[in-house]
Protein backbone atom coordinates (compact mmCIF):
# COMPACT_ATOMS: atom_id res chain seq x y z
CA UNK A 1 0.00 0.00 0.00
CA UNK A 2 1.14 3.27 -0.44
CA UNK A 3 -0.34 6.68 0.15
CA UNK A 4 0.98 10.31 2.03
CA UNK A 5 1.10 10.82 5.59
CA UNK A 6 -1.10 12.13 7.88
CA UNK A 7 1.09 12.65 11.50
CA UNK A 8 -0.24 12.90 14.95
CA UNK A 9 1.69 13.19 17.77
CA UNK A 10 1.44 10.63 20.84
CA UNK A 11 -1.33 9.34 23.53
CA UNK A 12 -3.62 10.23 20.24
CA UNK A 13 -6.84 8.72 22.48
CA UNK A 14 -9.75 6.95 21.30
CA UNK A 15 -12.01 10.08 22.15
CA UNK A 16 -10.27 12.32 20.08
CA UNK A 17 -9.94 9.53 16.97
CA UNK A 18 -13.86 9.17 17.12
CA UNK A 19 -15.93 11.37 19.78
CA UNK A 20 -18.82 10.04 21.98
CA UNK A 21 -20.68 12.42 20.85
CA UNK A 22 -20.85 10.31 17.52
CA UNK A 23 -21.26 6.47 19.12
CA UNK A 24 -24.58 6.64 18.57
CA UNK A 25 -24.67 6.03 14.78
CA UNK A 26 -22.14 2.91 14.61
CA UNK A 27 -22.03 3.02 10.46
CA UNK A 28 -18.96 3.28 9.58
CA UNK A 29 -19.71 5.52 6.92
CA UNK A 30 -21.42 8.04 9.60
CA UNK A 31 -17.91 7.77 11.39
CA UNK A 32 -15.79 8.91 8.79
CA UNK A 33 -16.84 12.17 8.87
CA UNK A 34 -16.14 13.00 12.31
CA UNK A 35 -12.68 10.46 12.00
CA UNK A 36 -10.04 12.75 14.56
CA UNK A 37 -12.23 16.06 14.28
CA UNK A 38 -11.02 17.07 17.49
CA UNK A 39 -7.54 17.12 16.70
CA UNK A 40 -7.80 17.62 13.21
CA UNK A 41 -10.73 19.59 11.67
CA UNK A 42 -9.68 18.69 8.16
CA UNK A 43 -8.57 15.83 8.00
CA UNK A 44 -12.12 13.72 7.60
CA UNK A 45 -12.96 16.47 4.35
CA UNK A 46 -9.56 16.22 2.92
CA UNK A 47 -7.92 12.42 3.21
CA UNK A 48 -7.62 10.17 0.00
CA UNK A 49 -8.22 6.72 -0.10
CA UNK A 50 -4.82 4.81 0.81
CA UNK A 51 -3.44 7.58 2.65
CA UNK A 52 -1.38 6.21 5.68
CA UNK A 53 -1.54 7.48 9.57
CA UNK A 54 1.56 7.92 11.57
CA UNK A 55 0.97 8.31 15.26
CA UNK A 56 3.64 8.40 18.09
CA UNK A 57 3.88 6.53 21.04
CA UNK A 58 0.40 4.74 22.75
CA UNK A 59 -1.30 5.32 19.70
CA UNK A 60 -5.85 5.13 20.57
CA UNK A 61 -5.18 4.77 23.91
CA UNK A 62 -8.54 5.07 26.57
CA UNK A 63 -11.76 4.03 25.17
CA UNK A 64 -12.53 0.40 24.02
CA UNK A 65 -14.94 1.61 21.08
CA UNK A 66 -13.98 -0.46 18.18
CA UNK A 67 -15.69 2.55 16.23
CA UNK A 68 -12.16 4.25 16.63
CA UNK A 69 -10.08 1.67 14.01
CA UNK A 70 -13.63 1.43 12.20
CA UNK A 71 -13.81 5.26 11.58
CA UNK A 72 -10.00 5.51 10.80
CA UNK A 73 -10.03 2.27 8.22
CA UNK A 74 -13.55 3.77 6.89
CA UNK A 75 -11.94 7.28 6.05
CA UNK A 76 -9.96 5.48 3.87
CA UNK A 77 -6.69 5.03 5.49
CA UNK A 78 -4.72 2.02 4.49
CA UNK A 79 -2.70 1.69 7.12
CA UNK A 80 -1.44 3.13 10.44
CA UNK A 81 1.99 2.97 11.94
CA UNK A 82 2.70 4.24 15.15
CA UNK A 83 5.88 3.80 17.91
CA UNK A 84 3.18 2.01 19.94
CA UNK A 85 0.17 1.18 20.77
CA UNK A 86 -3.12 1.17 23.48
CA UNK A 87 -3.43 -2.83 23.66
CA UNK A 88 -7.47 -2.40 22.94
CA UNK A 89 -7.02 -0.40 19.87
CA UNK A 90 -4.00 -3.12 18.61
CA UNK A 91 -6.50 -6.08 19.22
CA UNK A 92 -9.54 -3.98 17.73
CA UNK A 93 -7.86 -3.22 14.33
CA UNK A 94 -6.07 -7.05 13.93
CA UNK A 95 -9.74 -8.10 14.92
CA UNK A 96 -11.56 -6.14 12.03
CA UNK A 97 -8.34 -6.74 9.57
CA UNK A 98 -7.08 -3.40 9.69
CA UNK A 99 -3.24 -3.77 9.50
CA UNK A 100 -1.26 -1.47 11.79
CA UNK A 101 2.34 -1.54 12.23
CA UNK A 102 4.64 -1.05 15.44
CA UNK A 103 7.94 0.65 14.35
CA UNK A 104 9.26 3.86 16.83
CA UNK A 105 11.99 4.34 13.69
CA UNK A 106 9.39 4.99 11.35
CA UNK A 107 6.59 7.31 13.80
CA UNK A 108 9.60 9.60 14.64
CA UNK A 109 11.15 10.34 11.05
CA UNK A 110 8.22 10.53 8.88
CA UNK A 111 6.90 13.44 8.13
CA UNK A 112 3.10 14.93 7.87
CA UNK A 113 2.97 14.80 3.96
CA UNK A 114 5.91 12.22 3.34
CA UNK A 115 4.89 9.26 0.51
CA UNK A 116 4.85 6.04 2.12
CA UNK A 117 5.11 2.90 0.93
CA UNK A 118 4.34 -0.39 3.35
CA UNK A 119 5.11 -3.65 2.93
CA UNK A 120 2.61 -5.42 5.79
CA UNK A 121 3.55 -8.90 5.21
CA UNK A 122 7.42 -7.92 5.40
CA UNK A 123 6.55 -4.84 7.59
CA UNK A 124 9.03 -2.90 5.58
CA UNK A 125 8.55 0.75 5.16
CA UNK A 126 9.84 2.89 2.40
CA UNK A 127 9.56 6.79 3.19
CA UNK A 128 9.93 7.55 -0.63
CA UNK A 129 10.23 11.57 0.12
CA UNK A 130 13.05 10.80 1.77
CA UNK A 131 14.46 7.77 0.49
CA UNK A 132 14.42 5.85 4.19
CA UNK A 133 13.33 2.18 4.77
CA UNK A 134 12.61 0.83 8.14
CA UNK A 135 11.80 -2.35 9.44
CA UNK A 136 8.55 -2.84 11.31
CA UNK A 137 8.21 -5.99 13.85
CA UNK A 138 5.99 -8.78 12.02
CA UNK A 139 3.03 -9.93 13.48
CA UNK A 140 2.92 -13.33 14.91
CA UNK A 141 1.86 -16.30 12.59
CA UNK A 142 -1.29 -16.84 14.10
CA UNK A 143 -2.77 -12.74 13.77
CA UNK A 144 -1.56 -12.38 10.27
CA UNK A 145 -3.98 -15.72 9.78
CA UNK A 146 -6.84 -13.59 11.40
CA UNK A 147 -6.05 -10.26 9.06
CA UNK A 148 -6.00 -12.88 5.77
CA UNK A 149 -9.13 -14.25 7.62
CA UNK A 150 -10.43 -10.13 6.89
CA UNK A 151 -11.34 -10.64 10.78
CA UNK A 152 -11.47 -12.71 14.00
CA UNK A 153 -15.16 -13.71 13.60
CA UNK A 154 -14.25 -15.07 9.77
CA UNK A 155 -11.81 -16.97 11.21
CA UNK A 156 -13.41 -18.34 13.71
CA UNK A 157 -16.34 -19.04 11.95
CA UNK A 158 -14.24 -21.19 9.46
CA UNK A 159 -12.80 -22.61 12.36
CA UNK A 160 -15.89 -23.85 13.55
CA UNK A 161 -17.65 -24.98 9.92
CA UNK A 162 -14.12 -26.85 9.40
CA UNK B 1 10.17 -20.03 36.85
CA UNK B 2 7.26 -19.30 38.86
CA UNK B 3 3.86 -17.71 37.28
CA UNK B 4 2.16 -13.99 38.59
CA UNK B 5 -1.36 -14.08 39.88
CA UNK B 6 -2.88 -13.04 36.38
CA UNK B 7 -1.03 -16.03 34.22
CA UNK B 8 -1.77 -18.27 36.63
CA UNK B 9 -5.39 -17.61 36.15
CA UNK B 10 -4.66 -17.79 32.40
CA UNK B 11 -3.15 -20.89 32.42
CA UNK B 12 -5.48 -22.73 33.89
CA UNK B 13 -8.27 -21.17 31.29
CA UNK B 14 -6.35 -22.31 28.45
CA UNK B 15 -5.95 -25.67 29.88
CA UNK B 16 -2.41 -25.62 30.53
CA UNK B 17 0.16 -26.44 32.85
CA UNK B 18 1.94 -22.98 33.08
CA UNK B 19 1.92 -19.99 30.61
CA UNK B 20 5.05 -17.46 30.03
CA UNK B 21 4.86 -13.45 29.05
CA UNK B 22 4.45 -13.53 25.39
CA UNK B 23 2.32 -16.91 24.59
CA UNK B 24 -0.16 -16.98 22.65
CA UNK B 25 -3.33 -18.89 23.95
CA UNK B 26 -6.62 -19.67 23.55
CA UNK B 27 -8.64 -19.40 26.72
CA UNK B 28 -12.18 -20.04 27.92
CA UNK B 29 -14.10 -17.11 29.44
CA UNK B 30 -16.54 -16.97 32.38
CA UNK B 31 -18.06 -13.55 31.72
CA UNK B 32 -18.41 -11.84 28.19
CA UNK B 33 -19.95 -8.22 28.67
CA UNK B 34 -20.99 -5.89 26.77
CA UNK B 35 -23.01 -2.11 26.80
CA UNK B 36 -25.77 -0.42 24.79
CA UNK B 37 -22.55 1.75 22.83
CA UNK B 38 -20.51 -1.73 22.52
CA UNK B 39 -23.10 -4.61 22.23
CA UNK B 40 -24.85 -3.15 19.16
CA UNK B 41 -21.51 -3.39 16.78
CA UNK B 42 -20.86 -6.80 18.27
CA UNK B 43 -24.45 -8.41 17.05
CA UNK B 44 -23.90 -6.41 13.39
CA UNK B 45 -20.15 -8.84 13.69
CA UNK B 46 -21.74 -11.67 15.35
CA UNK B 47 -24.62 -11.86 12.85
CA UNK B 48 -22.65 -11.03 9.53
CA UNK B 49 -19.94 -13.83 10.20
CA UNK B 50 -23.04 -15.95 9.95
CA UNK B 51 -23.55 -17.41 13.81
CA UNK B 52 -26.87 -18.27 15.22
CA UNK B 53 -26.29 -19.16 18.68
CA UNK B 54 -24.50 -17.67 21.68
CA UNK B 55 -22.04 -20.50 23.72
CA UNK B 56 -23.81 -19.87 26.97
CA UNK B 57 -27.03 -17.71 28.15
CA UNK B 58 -25.96 -17.13 31.38
CA UNK B 59 -22.56 -16.02 30.61
CA UNK B 60 -23.26 -12.56 28.39
CA UNK B 61 -24.13 -9.71 30.39
CA UNK B 62 -25.44 -6.95 28.66
CA UNK B 63 -25.99 -3.24 30.56
CA UNK B 64 -27.82 -0.47 28.80
CA UNK B 65 -25.84 2.09 31.11
CA UNK B 66 -24.12 4.59 28.39
CA UNK B 67 -26.84 6.64 26.91
CA UNK B 68 -29.80 5.60 29.02
CA UNK B 69 -32.43 6.25 29.97
CA UNK B 70 -31.85 7.53 26.40
CA UNK B 71 -30.71 10.87 25.00
CA UNK B 72 -31.99 10.74 21.60
CA UNK B 73 -33.35 8.80 19.07
CA UNK B 74 -30.09 7.28 17.56
CA UNK B 75 -29.07 5.97 21.01
CA UNK B 76 -32.72 4.75 21.74
CA UNK B 77 -32.06 2.88 18.52
CA UNK B 78 -29.08 1.11 19.68
CA UNK B 79 -30.64 -0.21 23.13
CA UNK B 80 -33.31 -1.60 20.32
CA UNK B 81 -30.86 -3.65 18.51
CA UNK B 82 -29.14 -4.66 21.83
CA UNK B 83 -32.44 -5.81 23.54
CA UNK B 84 -33.44 -7.74 20.84
CA UNK B 85 -30.77 -9.54 20.59
CA UNK B 86 -30.62 -10.20 24.32
CA UNK B 87 -34.68 -11.42 23.89
CA UNK B 88 -33.69 -13.54 21.05
CA UNK B 89 -31.09 -15.71 22.42
CA UNK B 90 -33.05 -15.91 26.18
CA UNK B 91 -30.03 -13.87 27.39
CA UNK B 92 -30.23 -14.29 31.10
CA UNK B 93 -28.18 -11.00 32.34
CA UNK B 94 -30.08 -8.06 30.54
CA UNK B 95 -29.86 -4.59 31.93
CA UNK B 96 -32.27 -2.07 31.07
CA UNK B 97 -33.56 0.79 32.39
CA UNK B 98 -34.76 0.44 36.14
CA UNK B 99 -32.66 -2.48 37.20
CA UNK B 100 -29.34 -1.13 35.01
CA UNK B 101 -26.39 0.06 37.30
CA UNK B 102 -23.13 1.58 35.80
CA UNK B 103 -21.94 -1.91 34.78
CA UNK B 104 -18.46 -2.14 36.80
CA UNK B 105 -20.43 -1.46 39.96
CA UNK B 106 -23.31 -3.42 38.86
CA UNK B 107 -21.45 -6.67 37.78
CA UNK B 108 -19.90 -7.26 41.41
CA UNK B 109 -22.40 -5.95 43.24
CA UNK B 110 -25.12 -8.72 41.39
CA UNK B 111 -22.41 -11.36 42.02
CA UNK B 112 -21.98 -12.01 37.93
CA UNK B 113 -18.13 -11.64 38.51
CA UNK B 114 -15.69 -13.72 41.27
CA UNK B 115 -12.30 -14.76 42.27
CA UNK B 116 -10.61 -16.73 39.54
CA UNK B 117 -12.80 -15.93 36.89
CA UNK B 118 -11.47 -14.91 33.25
CA UNK B 119 -13.65 -11.88 31.89
CA UNK B 120 -14.10 -10.01 28.90
CA UNK B 121 -16.23 -7.01 28.50
CA UNK B 122 -16.41 -4.58 25.23
CA UNK B 123 -15.90 -1.38 27.97
CA UNK B 124 -11.98 -0.26 28.69
CA UNK B 125 -13.10 -0.32 32.51
CA UNK B 126 -13.45 -4.16 32.75
CA UNK B 127 -10.57 -4.51 34.39
CA UNK B 128 -12.40 -3.64 37.16
CA UNK B 129 -13.06 -6.68 38.48
CA UNK B 130 -9.30 -7.48 39.07
CA UNK B 131 -10.12 -6.02 42.78
CA UNK B 132 -11.64 -9.46 43.52
CA UNK B 133 -8.85 -11.41 42.04
CA UNK B 134 -10.23 -12.16 38.53
CA UNK B 135 -8.26 -11.87 35.42
CA UNK B 136 -10.62 -9.56 33.77
CA UNK B 137 -9.59 -7.12 30.86
CA UNK B 138 -11.60 -4.57 28.66
CA UNK B 139 -11.63 -5.28 24.41
CA UNK B 140 -13.55 -4.19 21.44
CA UNK B 141 -16.96 -5.26 19.84
CA UNK B 142 -15.58 -7.92 17.79
CA UNK B 143 -13.73 -9.81 20.47
CA UNK B 144 -17.17 -9.75 22.25
CA UNK B 145 -18.91 -10.98 19.41
CA UNK B 146 -15.94 -13.60 19.17
CA UNK B 147 -16.43 -14.21 22.87
CA UNK B 148 -20.90 -14.37 22.72
CA UNK B 149 -20.55 -17.11 19.81
CA UNK B 150 -17.15 -19.30 21.10
CA UNK B 151 -16.84 -18.51 24.74
CA UNK B 152 -13.04 -18.32 24.16
CA UNK B 153 -10.61 -15.93 23.15
CA UNK B 154 -7.21 -15.14 22.16
CA UNK B 155 -5.20 -13.58 24.43
CA UNK B 156 -1.26 -12.49 24.57
CA UNK B 157 -0.01 -13.35 28.36
CA UNK B 158 1.22 -10.50 29.60
CA UNK B 159 4.26 -9.58 31.71
CA UNK B 160 3.79 -7.95 35.24
CA UNK B 161 4.82 -5.06 37.39
CA UNK B 162 4.20 -5.17 40.60
CA UNK B 163 3.05 -2.47 43.28
CA UNK B 164 3.71 -3.25 46.73
CA UNK B 165 1.61 -1.32 49.18
CA UNK B 166 2.50 -0.44 52.42
CA UNK B 167 1.06 2.21 55.51
CA UNK B 168 -2.26 3.01 55.49
CA UNK B 169 -4.45 5.65 54.00
CA UNK B 170 -4.58 9.07 55.56
CA UNK B 171 -8.31 10.87 56.29
CA UNK B 172 -9.73 11.82 53.33
CA UNK B 173 -7.19 10.09 51.06
CA UNK B 174 -8.89 7.07 49.20
CA UNK B 175 -8.33 4.17 46.44
CA UNK B 176 -8.21 7.25 43.88
CA UNK B 177 -5.27 9.10 44.69
CA UNK B 178 -3.57 5.75 45.38
CA UNK B 179 -4.61 4.95 41.47
CA UNK B 180 -3.86 8.76 40.37
CA UNK B 181 -0.58 9.11 42.36
CA UNK B 182 0.49 5.64 40.76
CA UNK B 183 -0.43 6.27 37.04
CA UNK B 184 1.73 10.00 37.80
CA UNK B 185 4.56 7.31 38.78
CA UNK B 186 4.61 5.31 35.44
CA UNK B 187 2.37 7.43 33.24
CA UNK B 188 -0.61 6.55 30.60
CA UNK B 189 1.62 3.87 29.30
CA UNK B 190 3.62 2.70 31.89
CA UNK B 191 1.84 -0.82 32.15
CA UNK B 192 1.26 -0.79 28.36
CA UNK B 193 0.63 -4.72 27.65
CA UNK B 194 1.06 -5.60 31.31
CA UNK B 195 -0.48 -6.97 34.66
CA UNK B 196 0.01 -4.67 37.54
CA UNK B 197 -0.09 -6.65 40.43
CA UNK B 198 -1.38 -4.95 43.48
CA UNK B 199 0.11 -6.99 46.92
CA UNK B 200 2.05 -6.16 50.36
CA UNK B 201 0.74 -5.26 54.03
CA UNK B 202 -1.33 -2.27 52.39
CA UNK B 203 -3.63 -4.00 50.51
CA UNK B 204 -5.61 -5.40 54.11
CA UNK B 205 -5.81 -1.86 54.42
CA UNK B 206 -8.37 -1.12 51.72
CA UNK B 207 -11.57 -1.38 51.43
CA UNK B 208 -12.91 -3.16 48.48
CA UNK B 209 -14.95 0.25 47.55
CA UNK B 210 -11.15 1.29 47.02
CA UNK B 211 -9.67 -1.77 45.17
CA UNK B 212 -12.65 -1.30 42.76
CA UNK B 213 -11.41 2.22 42.04
CA UNK B 214 -7.72 1.30 41.75
CA UNK B 215 -7.91 -1.38 39.57
CA UNK B 216 -10.37 0.35 37.47
CA UNK B 217 -7.83 3.05 36.18
CA UNK B 218 -5.28 0.18 35.56
CA UNK B 219 -6.38 0.93 31.64
CA UNK B 220 -5.74 4.46 32.59
CA UNK B 221 -1.81 3.40 32.63
CA UNK B 222 -2.10 0.91 29.87
CA UNK B 223 -2.78 -1.58 31.52
CA UNK B 224 -4.42 -4.90 30.46
CA UNK B 225 -5.46 -6.02 34.00
CA UNK B 226 -5.47 -4.23 37.46
CA UNK B 227 -5.20 -7.74 39.77
CA UNK B 228 -5.67 -7.67 43.94
CA UNK B 229 -4.91 -10.69 46.09
CA UNK B 230 -7.99 -12.40 47.40
CA UNK B 231 -8.60 -12.16 51.47
CA UNK B 232 -10.93 -11.75 54.16
CA UNK B 233 -12.40 -8.35 52.60
CA UNK B 234 -12.88 -10.19 49.38
CA UNK B 235 -14.70 -13.54 50.37
CA UNK B 236 -16.72 -11.05 52.72
CA UNK B 237 -17.63 -9.44 49.64
CA UNK B 238 -18.56 -12.07 47.72
CA UNK B 239 -20.66 -14.19 50.39
CA UNK B 240 -24.28 -13.86 49.86
CA UNK B 241 -23.87 -12.61 46.23
CA UNK B 242 -21.56 -14.53 43.83
CA UNK B 243 -23.45 -17.30 42.67
CA UNK B 244 -20.17 -19.50 42.00
CA UNK B 245 -17.81 -21.01 43.33
CA UNK B 246 -14.82 -18.45 43.83
CA UNK B 247 -11.17 -20.00 42.93
CA UNK B 248 -8.35 -18.54 44.80
CA UNK B 249 -4.86 -17.82 42.72
CA UNK B 250 -1.91 -16.85 44.19
CA UNK B 251 1.66 -15.64 42.02
CA UNK B 252 4.56 -18.08 42.72
CA UNK B 253 7.09 -16.55 45.31
CA UNK B 254 9.79 -16.82 42.63
CA UNK B 255 7.04 -15.08 39.75
CA UNK B 256 8.93 -12.55 37.90
CA UNK B 257 7.73 -8.61 37.41
CA UNK B 258 9.48 -6.21 34.99
CA UNK B 259 9.42 -3.75 37.70
CA UNK B 260 8.71 -3.05 41.83
CA UNK B 261 6.58 0.43 42.65
CA UNK B 262 6.64 0.71 46.13
CA UNK B 263 3.48 2.94 47.32
CA UNK B 264 3.35 4.07 50.96
CA UNK B 265 -0.13 4.73 51.35
CA UNK B 266 0.02 6.58 54.58
CA UNK B 267 2.68 9.33 52.30
CA UNK B 268 0.03 10.24 49.71
CA UNK B 269 -2.37 13.18 49.80
CA UNK B 270 -5.40 14.22 47.99
CA UNK B 271 -3.97 13.87 44.22
CA UNK B 272 -5.81 15.27 41.31
CA UNK B 273 -4.91 14.86 37.48
CA UNK B 274 -4.97 18.07 35.27
CA UNK B 275 -5.72 18.02 31.80
CA UNK B 276 -5.33 16.75 29.41
CA UNK B 277 -4.15 13.05 30.69
CA UNK B 278 -4.41 11.31 33.84
CA UNK B 279 -0.80 11.11 34.39
CA UNK B 280 -0.80 15.16 34.69
CA UNK B 281 -0.70 14.44 38.66
CA UNK B 282 -0.45 17.32 41.46
CA UNK B 283 -1.20 17.23 45.07
CA UNK B 284 -4.60 18.96 46.36
CA UNK B 285 -2.15 21.66 47.55
CA UNK B 286 -0.73 22.57 44.42
CA UNK B 287 -4.33 22.58 42.48
CA UNK B 288 -6.63 24.45 44.92
CA UNK B 289 -7.81 27.57 44.20
CA UNK B 290 -8.69 26.73 40.25
CA UNK B 291 -11.97 27.88 39.06
CA UNK B 292 -14.60 25.05 38.69
CA UNK B 293 -18.26 25.52 36.47
CA UNK B 294 -18.96 21.70 37.37
CA UNK B 295 -18.67 18.97 39.79
CA UNK B 296 -19.66 15.05 38.71
CA UNK B 297 -19.62 12.90 41.45
CA UNK B 298 -20.24 9.18 39.85
CA UNK B 299 -19.25 6.46 37.05
CA UNK B 300 -17.77 3.08 37.09
CA UNK B 301 -14.68 4.31 39.42
CA UNK B 302 -16.66 6.24 42.00
CA UNK B 303 -20.05 6.04 42.23
CA UNK B 304 -20.34 3.27 44.90
CA UNK B 305 -22.00 3.64 48.27
CA UNK B 306 -18.44 4.46 49.92
CA UNK B 307 -17.66 7.74 47.75
CA UNK B 308 -21.04 9.14 48.17
CA UNK B 309 -20.70 8.55 51.77
CA UNK B 310 -17.72 10.32 51.68
CA UNK B 311 -19.08 12.92 49.31
CA UNK B 312 -21.95 13.33 51.45
CA UNK B 313 -20.26 14.20 54.86
CA UNK B 314 -18.36 16.94 53.27
CA UNK B 315 -21.42 18.32 51.99
CA UNK B 316 -23.56 17.87 54.71
CA UNK B 317 -25.05 21.30 55.86
CA UNK B 318 -23.28 23.53 53.07
CA UNK B 319 -24.32 24.92 49.82
CA UNK B 320 -23.05 23.92 46.60
CA UNK B 321 -21.35 27.22 45.81
CA UNK B 322 -23.03 29.78 43.48
CA UNK B 323 -21.77 29.31 39.80
CA UNK B 324 -21.48 25.70 40.25
CA UNK B 325 -23.33 22.39 38.89
CA UNK B 326 -22.85 19.79 41.44
CA UNK B 327 -24.19 16.31 39.72
CA UNK B 328 -24.51 13.10 41.34
CA UNK B 329 -24.73 9.74 40.11
CA UNK B 330 -25.33 6.50 42.29
CA UNK B 331 -23.61 4.02 40.31
CA UNK B 332 -26.40 1.36 40.68
CA UNK B 333 -30.05 1.13 41.93
CA UNK B 334 -29.34 -0.67 45.06
CA UNK B 335 -26.63 1.98 45.91
CA UNK B 336 -29.58 4.89 45.00
CA UNK B 337 -31.71 2.97 47.36
CA UNK B 338 -28.70 2.72 50.05
CA UNK B 339 -28.27 6.67 49.27
CA UNK B 340 -32.24 7.08 50.03
CA UNK B 341 -32.48 5.18 53.42
CA UNK B 342 -29.12 6.60 54.80
CA UNK B 343 -30.51 10.27 53.81
CA UNK B 344 -27.48 10.91 51.34
CA UNK B 345 -30.16 11.71 48.72
CA UNK B 346 -32.04 14.36 51.35
CA UNK B 347 -27.91 15.82 52.03
CA UNK B 348 -27.54 16.06 48.42
CA UNK B 349 -30.64 17.29 47.21
CA UNK B 350 -31.06 20.12 50.26
CA UNK B 351 -27.39 21.34 49.00
CA UNK B 352 -28.29 22.36 45.95
CA UNK B 353 -27.49 18.67 44.24
CA UNK B 354 -28.81 17.31 41.04
CA UNK B 355 -29.37 13.65 41.75
CA UNK B 356 -29.29 11.39 38.48
CA UNK B 357 -30.39 7.94 38.06
CA UNK B 358 -27.59 5.17 37.17
CA UNK B 359 -25.75 6.31 33.81
CA UNK B 360 -22.68 7.16 32.71
CA UNK B 361 -23.87 9.62 30.98
CA UNK B 362 -21.32 12.90 31.88
CA UNK B 363 -17.70 10.74 32.10
CA UNK B 364 -17.74 10.26 28.25
CA UNK B 365 -19.50 13.90 27.31
CA UNK B 366 -22.73 11.53 26.39
CA UNK B 367 -25.31 13.11 28.43
CA UNK B 368 -26.41 14.86 32.09
CA UNK B 369 -23.63 17.31 31.98
CA UNK B 370 -21.74 18.05 28.65
CA UNK B 371 -20.09 21.21 29.10
CA UNK B 372 -19.30 24.49 26.87
CA UNK B 373 -15.84 26.13 25.73
CA UNK B 374 -14.18 27.37 28.42
CA UNK B 375 -15.63 25.20 31.23
CA UNK B 376 -14.18 23.17 33.73
CA UNK B 377 -14.76 20.43 36.12
CA UNK B 378 -13.95 18.53 38.89
CA UNK B 379 -15.00 15.04 38.07
CA UNK B 380 -14.60 11.72 40.21
CA UNK B 381 -14.85 10.25 36.87
CA UNK B 382 -11.59 8.39 34.99
CA UNK B 383 -10.24 10.18 31.87
CA UNK B 384 -9.76 13.92 30.94
CA UNK B 385 -8.48 13.68 27.67
CA UNK B 386 -9.39 16.40 25.24
CA UNK B 387 -13.23 17.07 24.78
CA UNK B 388 -13.62 13.74 26.98
CA UNK B 389 -17.20 15.83 28.59
CA UNK B 390 -17.98 17.72 25.72
CA UNK B 391 -16.13 20.88 23.96
CA UNK B 392 -13.18 20.37 23.08
CA UNK B 393 -12.64 23.72 24.80
CA UNK B 394 -13.40 22.24 28.04
CA UNK B 395 -11.62 20.93 30.67
CA UNK B 396 -11.75 17.58 33.29
CA UNK B 397 -9.83 17.56 36.56
CA UNK B 398 -10.35 13.63 38.00
CA UNK B 399 -10.40 13.94 42.11
CA UNK B 400 -11.75 11.61 44.17
CA UNK B 401 -15.45 12.06 45.90
CA UNK B 402 -13.99 13.65 48.40
CA UNK B 403 -12.30 16.23 46.64
CA UNK B 404 -14.93 16.78 43.95
CA UNK B 405 -17.13 17.43 47.32
CA UNK B 406 -15.16 20.02 48.75
CA UNK B 407 -14.63 21.73 45.63
CA UNK B 408 -18.58 21.85 44.96
CA UNK B 409 -19.41 23.67 48.34
CA UNK B 410 -15.91 25.84 47.33
CA UNK B 411 -16.77 27.05 43.97
CA UNK B 412 -13.04 26.18 43.15
CA UNK B 413 -10.63 22.93 43.32
CA UNK B 414 -10.21 22.61 47.19
CA UNK B 415 -8.66 20.12 49.98
CA UNK B 416 -11.31 18.25 52.10
CA UNK B 417 -8.53 18.45 54.81
CA UNK B 418 -8.68 22.38 55.18
CA UNK B 419 -12.33 22.65 54.75
CA UNK B 420 -13.04 20.22 57.44
CA UNK B 421 -10.21 21.42 59.59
Amino acid sequence: MRGKAWKFGDHVDTDVIIPARYLNAPEPSELAKHCMEDIDKSFAGSVQEGDIMVGGWNFGCGSSREHAPVSIQASGISCVIAASFARIFYRNSINIGFPILECPEASAAIAAGDIIDVDTRTGVITDETTGQTFQARPFPAFIEQIIDKGGLLSYLKEKQDS
Amino acid sequence: MGMTMTQKILAAHAGLPEVHAGDLIEAKLDIVLGNDVTTPVAVGVFEKAGFDRVFDKDRIVITLDHYTPCKDIKSAELCVTARNFARKHGITHLYDVGTVGIEHALLPEQGLVGPGDCIIGADSHTCTYGALGAFSTGVGSTDMAAGMAAGVNWFKVPPAIKVELTGKLQPYVSGKDVILHLIGEIGVDGALYKSIEFTGEGVAELSMDDRFTISNMAIEAGGKNGIFPVDDKTIEYITGRFGREPVVYEADEDAEYERTVTIDLSALEPTVSLPHLPSNTRTITEAAGMHIDQVVIGSCTNGRISDLRAAAAIIKGRKVADGVRCIIIPATQEIYMQCLEEGILRTFVEAGCAVSAPTCGPCLGGHMGVMADGERAVTTTNRNFVGRMGHTGSEVILASPAVAAASAVSGCVADPRVLQG
